[in-house]
């Protein structure tokens, strides 16, 4: 740990010394650790290739989906260490949200939000499944305005409803964290305030993580924001902190549209 | 004249002179099935017979309707397994791979082999080997044709669904994978139900195709103008008894077979046009 990181008291995930190569020798997460808070959004910010979204998807190991992935490092869950988790339990516990709203189009919206326990061959109580369709909805404000269409395909909803969708579908599984990656970039301003208002009324039950290249976004929603740079983690720090009075120069200049 | 003008008559002559060959076929394939379907109307279509004795001439088009249709979906249901599989292992699976690259070289191998060299190899290779195993009439019959057509039509079903399974958006994957779903129901529950439309397609064209193939089937299916009788029996197809016969015909025995090129046709037509429509309407 640098002495620009923030210390955090019970984290629900630790992350500790993590490296990522995608070529030997070349790194796109070098040594990072930090702890991220619960109940809290965390932002991770910086310019394009900084590792920002490598650092996030190594956390549910999608960046394993690649060939010649080197990892190195420990995560640990609620104290639990998950670095060699199997990654259809690790990744229940890690949802993750994409850059575009990727529903499933073939999916009625019911299918789309309970498709991880349809693609994992979960069996239920109908009841059951009801529940948590609707619980996931209503955590998204969707509910109000899909409820008679629960039997539809997604594909009618707007880009603002559709990542909603794909926010419950990772919310059905009641995870752990919710990893976000740069989760309003495909969005026009509306759908993004919505979006942004959602996460903060999530964080009451959930903890997220989240990648921005937006600088505004992470001032105005989360409470936590690291600071990553040609793959090290720069500074990581409150957010309120680390706007007013960055200590790296390179987050000054970062903050200050310097760069990036 | 300037050249834009040129090319255009150019483009448009050409084009014309494509438009009258196709017209031309259709209208002269019209007119030489004009005897027959006087002779015998709509009736020709589903009568089951074929006599060409002098004076008591009498044609039907069933028995080979009924040889085409059956070896073109017993066909399609030997190839299906073949194809799927492999259209998920070069455009899933291994896709990029050095192993999908030798496979894909292949498939496309299997599709340029002239249809007369899968003639060839089933009479002198593959009947045997059915005979040895037991299938009556010296190894000819709707089977044995029906197996070499699997194998023609492999290619087709192959590359087209491989394409479309390329074609599923890796974002689509990504989310199934963030749900803790294995390769294996990522395959079955994201990509072939996005690739649905497509992979049903590639089967309804190379079914098309199947219709069509006229050599290799002449030389195995036996050539007996009946309607077969078992699924190991001997039959005849629309393009084989075409093949077969139209050397020695003359009459009302070549208006019927001009007649069955004519039904051919508008089959394959309709089939191919069903294929070409699912494609487009999934866009």
């Amino acid at each position: 740990m640098n002495e620009n990181t923030v210390k955090i008291k019970d984290p629900v995930l630790s992350i500790r010394n993590l490296s990522v190569s995608y070529e030997k020798g070349k790194y796109a997460v070098n040594d990072v650790s930090a702890d991220i808070k619960r109940n809290a959004v965390t932002a991770i910010m910086g310019p394009s290739g900084c590792g920002k979204s490598t650092m996030l998807r190594a956390i549910n190991r999608m960046h394993e989906l690649y060939e010649n992935i080197e990892t190195k490092g420990t995560l640990i869950m609620n104290g639990k260490d998950i670095t060699h988790m199997p990654t259809i339990q690790l990744r229940r516990m890690a949802g993750m949200v994409f850059q575009r709203p990727n529903p499933f189009p073939t999916m009625s919206i019911y299918d789309n939000v309970v498709a991880g326990y349809k693609l994992n061959g979960i069996r239920m109580k109908r009841s059951e499944r009801d529940d948590i369709v609707e619980r996931s909805l209503r955590d998204v404000t969707l509910w109000d305005e899909v409820k008679d269409n629960l039997h539809r395909k997604g594909t009618f909803l707007s880009g603002g409803q559709q990542q909603r969708l794909c926010i419950a579908r990772a919310l059905a599984f009641d995870p752990e964290v919710i990893l976000l990656d740069e989760p309003t970039s495909a969005l026009d301003p509306v759908a993004t305030a919505k979006i942004e208002d959602l996460l903060v009324k999530l964080k009451e039950n959930y903890s997220i993580l989240m990648v921005t290249h937006n600088m505004a976004q992470a001032a105005r929603i989360s409470d936590y924001s690291m600071f990553m740079y040609l793959g090290e983690l720069v500074e990581y720090d409150k957010t309120k902190d680390m706007f007013t009075n960055p200590r790296d120069r390179r987050t000054e200049e970062y903050l200050t549209g310097k760069f990036g | 004249m300037n050249s834009d003008k040129i090319t255009k008559a150019v483009l448009f002559a050409s084009s014309f002179v494509i438009l009258l060959i196709a017209g031309g076929m259709i209208f002269s394939l019209a007119g030489g099935a004009i005897p027959a379907i006087k002779a015998f109307g709509l009736k020709f279509i589903w009568a089951n017979t074929w006599n060409p004795t002098e004076g008591q001439e009498n044609y039907g088009a069933l028995p080979f309707i009924a040889g085409t249709i059956l070896t073109s979906i017993a066909a399609l249901l030997i190839s299906l397994p073949l194809s799927f599989s492999a259209s998920l292992f070069l455009g899933e699976y291994f896709r990029g791979t050095r192993l999908a690259r030798i496979l894909g070289t292949m498939v496309d191998l299997l599709a340029g082999i002239p249809s007369i060299v899968y003639g060839l190899w089933g009479f002198y290779v593959l009947r045997p080997m059915l005979i040895a195993v037991g299938l009556p009439n010296q190894g000819f019959g709707i089977f044995t044709a029906s197996i070499i057509l699997a194998i023609m039509i492999i290619p087709y079903a192959t590359s087209l669904s491989t394409e479309i399974i390329t074609m599923v958006p890796g974002e689509l994957k990504e989310a199934a994978y963030s749900l803790g779903a294995t390769r294996t129901e990522v395959i079955f529950s994201v990509i072939v139900p996005s690739a649905r439309s497509g992979i049903v397609a590639g089967y309804i064209l190379s079914f098309g195709r199947a219709l069509g193939e006229t050599m290799a089937v002449t030389m195995l299916i036996g050539n007996a103008n009946k309607i077969p009788d078992s699924f190991f029996g001997t039959g005849n197809t629309m393009a084989s008894v075409i093949a077969n016969q139209f050397g020695e015909a003359d009459g009302l025995k070549l208006s019927s077979l001009i007649a069955i090129g004519l039904l051919l046709f508008l089959m394959t037509g309709v089939i191919n046009s069903l294929g070409k429509f699912i494609i487009k309407k999934m866009g």
